[in-house]
């Protein structure tokens, strides 16, 4: 059904955008270097007014960085920018908005206890005769702003009681008021239900008939076939390539193809197929999550199947959004499960919290470093022995702190961190070196179940292999394994076993060895029906659209 | 950047490090130079040991505090408790609320010391159990919910003691507030025993690494298997726990509970955790900068004091001091993080 829509979309804005269209943004050859790091090499590109360029990449292609660069969060290294004939060097994002350049992130910018009005006329609110704001003019000009984008809300109600998508659209009505001629966009969809990407996707159509630019970054290549005239790709960093609709819309081979061309990395050597031990130590059963009434729109769990072996990696890929972390968090206790069982060695759990999980042998090193697991203020010592408080102390409650350095140098030394002292700040260290930390936070535990989520966010290229070698290594001393990744060369470097995710589901399984990127692509990105009992899910998901409609 | 620059940082930076560690010290002592130059008797033993009987009481609540700042918590109503459990204290000692004009000192009809004592203490503690657990449970913010404790046990204090004073205790239990050890002032005895004990606790034990943890990063102390609700609560209970010892030896030195005691406290108690260096944030602070810190108000009152500097100036430069206090503790972690 949704690529019934989406069809609808290709028939009614087949017509390219006319090449006459000049140029309206030009990139050329923009470099930019982090500390060492080269995020962005030599890259260009163009928007012309009333076209629709879609920017793909995988995760850290390097597409975040040319967003912050031009949208003046940071200056490029080297390179030029042009925009409407003239150069465009942004100091800070306000500088971006005066040229007409607006970014919508992911992270939507609205104050949510203020109303749609008052978001909208920020710090420009309409004043009457006495220099006081006349909330009368500013409600009836707001009603007028939405209405562009397709909204009929009443302008006085505050965004905090608005779904994402509406915010979406009304940060994309005061993009147009603010006279804006080009709307950068990261990701919109990825917190939309199908009906509002549906919605999104035609107001974007009808913004690129009124001559504004869109430069559409996202994940999901059906959605970006079926709207961009033009194409994008960034791969580590450098431009893969552009491709051009001009002649029909983009083919789906195509894009993946360019996304992930890449000739196979040395630095994602594939180790050779172990022997898989084989035991299953976790086993999950049609496990759903709470849908939270707070956040309406979040991933739940939809009936996720899947099993752990003793001695193996189980790479689970999946895009942001698709279920993946929730399944980690609701297998570790942290989140609520609705239904469904977990057997662990062939007892039934119920981890009601991550305390029961980990008592239980279950470890998670957890998505976003900084916020979930290091300590920042705190030495490299209490973050390693936080979750053995218990092993590392006496009948009394005191720490037995000489046991805890031991054991924290007997990791230093198998994890080879590098660090000055035990007593250093954890922040001090490089993100390969705190992941490390981290994971000695488990192995000090002995887990019989490690879930590492994005083990390799923010770590260096250097220290990513390294990582890979420790999740290895661990399995081999028959640790079960499961590693969340949405980096495809990662989850094909040390994966035994691969299991893809969408929507809460899982969509397909293979074995490693047999596993490569476009495959996995397909079952991330694409509608596909569920290999196993298509039928049964089929119907399901047919009923819950026809219930999102009635709504 | 080459070694050099980067050692020379790395110097810089160890300095500032340095500095946050000590720096409360360094201005204490200062601060004590200061005074004697302007009138040497300030360093007389007698003085000296005057003050340290002065900041015992704030300082023993300013160690239950630091556990509690320490997780990212405020408790704003010890001053309210520490009235409350120094009227229960009372009653107990004196064997009821009705003896209230009494001033007899024979101390037979009462239960005597120890359950005035023990009352204190645990009504103390359960008030900040109830507290933890509406912080926790209720999901109000300790700001909230200590506020209107602040005000409930204000009113408690009012109503038992119908807005007099209890008066009259027995010279064991007066010991604990007039008292001397030697030279030493019974009170500061107590403190300095509560502080090397909080100190044991928050450097050497598991629960101690708890509180740090849960105050640095509560989502990731949950992550870790930390039971996060069950260490607010008990913070709670701390901080309780010595606003009613604090009121036992309040009530003892003054030979009188008051309803209104502890106006204000939270004010000198919360100022001297955070100029000994505990971030309000959480998880950065110790028992040793706080000892410090609550050593540096008392320090300024009792010098300000002895310079015949009025009462509402000193409220003016303690308040300033503060200020700056957190200021230069802002100041330098920037440069240590650079």
């Amino acid at each position: 059904m949704f690529k019934r829509s989406l069809n609808r979309i290709k028939e009614h804005s087949l017509q390219p955008a006319e090449s006459a269209s000049p140029v309206l943004l030009a990139v050329e050859g923009v470099t930019k270097h982090f500390a060492g790091v080269t995020a962005l090499s030599d890259v260009s590109l163009e928007v012309r007014a009333g076209e629709i360029l879609g920017l793909l990449g995988e995760n850290g292609a390097g597409k975040s960085t040319l967003l912050k660069i031009l949208s003046g969060v940071m200056p490029p290294s080297s390179g030029r920018i042009i925009f409407d004939g003239a150069d465009y060097q942004p100091a800070r994002p306000q500088d971006a908005k005066q040229h007409g350049i607006v970014t919508i992130y992911q992270e939507l910018s609205l104050i949510p206890t203020l109303t749609v009005a008052e978001n909208i006329f920020i710090g420009r609110a309409p004043t009457g005769p006495l220099g006081l704001v006349s909330w009368r003019k500013m409600e009836q000009d707001s009603r007028a702003i939405i209405a562009r984008v397709g909204l009929s809300i009443d302008p006085m109600t505050p965004v905090s009681a608005l779904s994402v998508a509406e915010q979406q659209l009304v940060e994309i009505a005061r993009a147009l008021s603010l006279k804006s001629r080009l709307i950068i966009m990261d990701e919109p969809t990825s917190a939309l239900t199908e009906t509002e990407v549906q919605r999104l996707l035609s107001i974007m159509d009808r913004l690129r008939k009124d001559k504004v630019a869109i430069m559409f970054v996202t994940h999901r290549l059906e959605e970006a076939s079926a709207i961009c005239d033009r194409m994008t790709v960034l791969r580590d960093g450098r431009l893969a390539g552009h491709l051009d609709r001009e002649r029909g819309p983009i083919q789906l081979p195509r894009i993946i193809e360019k996304m992930v061309g890449r000739a196979a990395s040395e630095l994602y050597a594939r180790p050779v197929q172990r022997a898989v031990a084989g035991n299953v130590v976790l086993s999950v059963r049609g496990l759903r999550t709470v849908r939270d009434p707070e956040a309406p729109h979040a991933i739940v769990l939809d009936g996720v199947d899947i099993d752990l072996k003793a001695g193996e990696i189980l790479g689970v890929a999946g895009l942001v959004g698709s279920g993946r972390t929730e399944l980690a968090r609701a297998i570790f206790g942290a989140d609520r499960i609705a239904a469904g069982t977990i057997t662990l060695l062939g007892k039934p759990i119920a981890p009601a919290s991550p305390a029961d999980a980990i008592a239980l042998g279950i470890g998670l090193v957890p998505e976003d470093r900084k916020h979930q697991a290091i300590f920042a203020a705190l030495g490299i010592l209490p973050n390693f022995s936080v979750a053995s408080l218990g092993r590392f102390s006496n009948g009394f409650g005191f720490m037995a702190e000489r046991r805890e350095r031991d054991a924290l140098s007997g990791f230093r030394k198998m994890l080879s961190i590098r660090m000055a002292s035990a007593e250093q700040a954890i922040e001090g260290l490089s993100g390969g070196n705190q992941q490390k930390v981290i994971l000695a936070r488990w192995l000090a535990r002995d887990p019989k179940v490690l879930i590492v989520d994005e083990p390799t966010r923010g770590v260096d290229v250097g220290a990513k292999a390294e990582v890979h070698q420790i999740l290895v290594q661990l399995a081999a001393r028959g640790i079960a394994v499961m590693m969340i990744s949405s980096e495809l060369p990662e989850v094909l470097a040390v994966s035994d076993r691969i299991v893809t995710m969408r929507r809460g589901r899982i969509t397909g399984e293979m074995p490693g060895v047999e596993a490569n990127e476009e495959k996995l692509m397909e079952l991330m990105a694409l509608d596909k029906q569920d290999a196993r009992g298509q039928d049964a899910r089929g119907q399901e998901a047919l009923g819950r659209d026809g219930e999102g409609l009635a709504r | 950047m080459s070694i050099a620059e980067e050692q020379g940082q790395r110097g810089g930076a160890t300095l500032a490090r340095l500095l946050m560690s000590f720096g409360p010290l360094l201005f204490l002592a200062a601060l004590v130079v200061v005074f004697t130059v302007l009138k040497p008797s300030f360093i007389d033993p007698i003085n000296l040991f005057n003050i340290t009987r002065q900041i015992s009481i704030t300082g023993l609540i300013a160690l239950g505090m630091t556990f509690v700042i320490l997780t990212a918590g405020i408790d704003l109503s010890v001053g309210s408790l520490l009235a409350f459990c120094g009227m229960v204290a009372a009653v107990v000692a004196k064997g009821g609320a009705a003896n209230t004009l009494s001033l007899s000192t024979s101390g037979t009809q009462g239960y005597g010391w120890f359950a005035a004592l023990l009352a204190a203490v645990v009504v103390g503690a359960a008030a900040g159990g109830v507290q933890g657990l509406a912080i926790t449970r209720l999901k109000v913010p300790p700001f909230v919910v200590t506020l209107g404790g602040l005000t409930v046990f204000r009113g408690l204090t009012l109503t038992i003691s119908n807005g007099g004073p209890i008066s009259g205790f027995d010279a064991s239990m007066r010991w604990f507030g007039t008292g001397l050890i030697g030279p030493v002032p019974v009170p500061a005895i107590i403190f300095a025993i509560a502080a090397i004990l909080c100190h044991i606790v928050l450097r050497y034990t598991r629960y101690g690494r708890a509180v740090y943890a849960v105050g640095g990063n509560a989502e990731a102390a949950r992550l870790s298997g930390l039971r996060v609700d069950r260490i607010l609560v008990s913070v709670y209970v701390t901080v309780g726990f010595f606003a009613g010892l604090a009121a036992f030896v309040l009530s003892a030195r003054l030979n009188s509970s008051e309803a209104v005691a502890g106006i204000g406290y939270e004010l000198t108690v919360i100022s001297a955790v955070v100029i000994g260096g505990t971030s309000l944030f959480g998880g950065i602070g110790s028992v040793g900068g706080t000892v410090v810190g609550a050593a540096l108000i008392g320090v300024l009152q009792n010098g300000l004091q002895f310079n015949n500097v009025s009462s509402y100036t000193q409220s003016i430069v303690i308040g300033l001091i503060l200020i700056l206090a957190v200021a230069f503790d802002r100041w330098l972690k920037s440069r240590v993080r650079r």
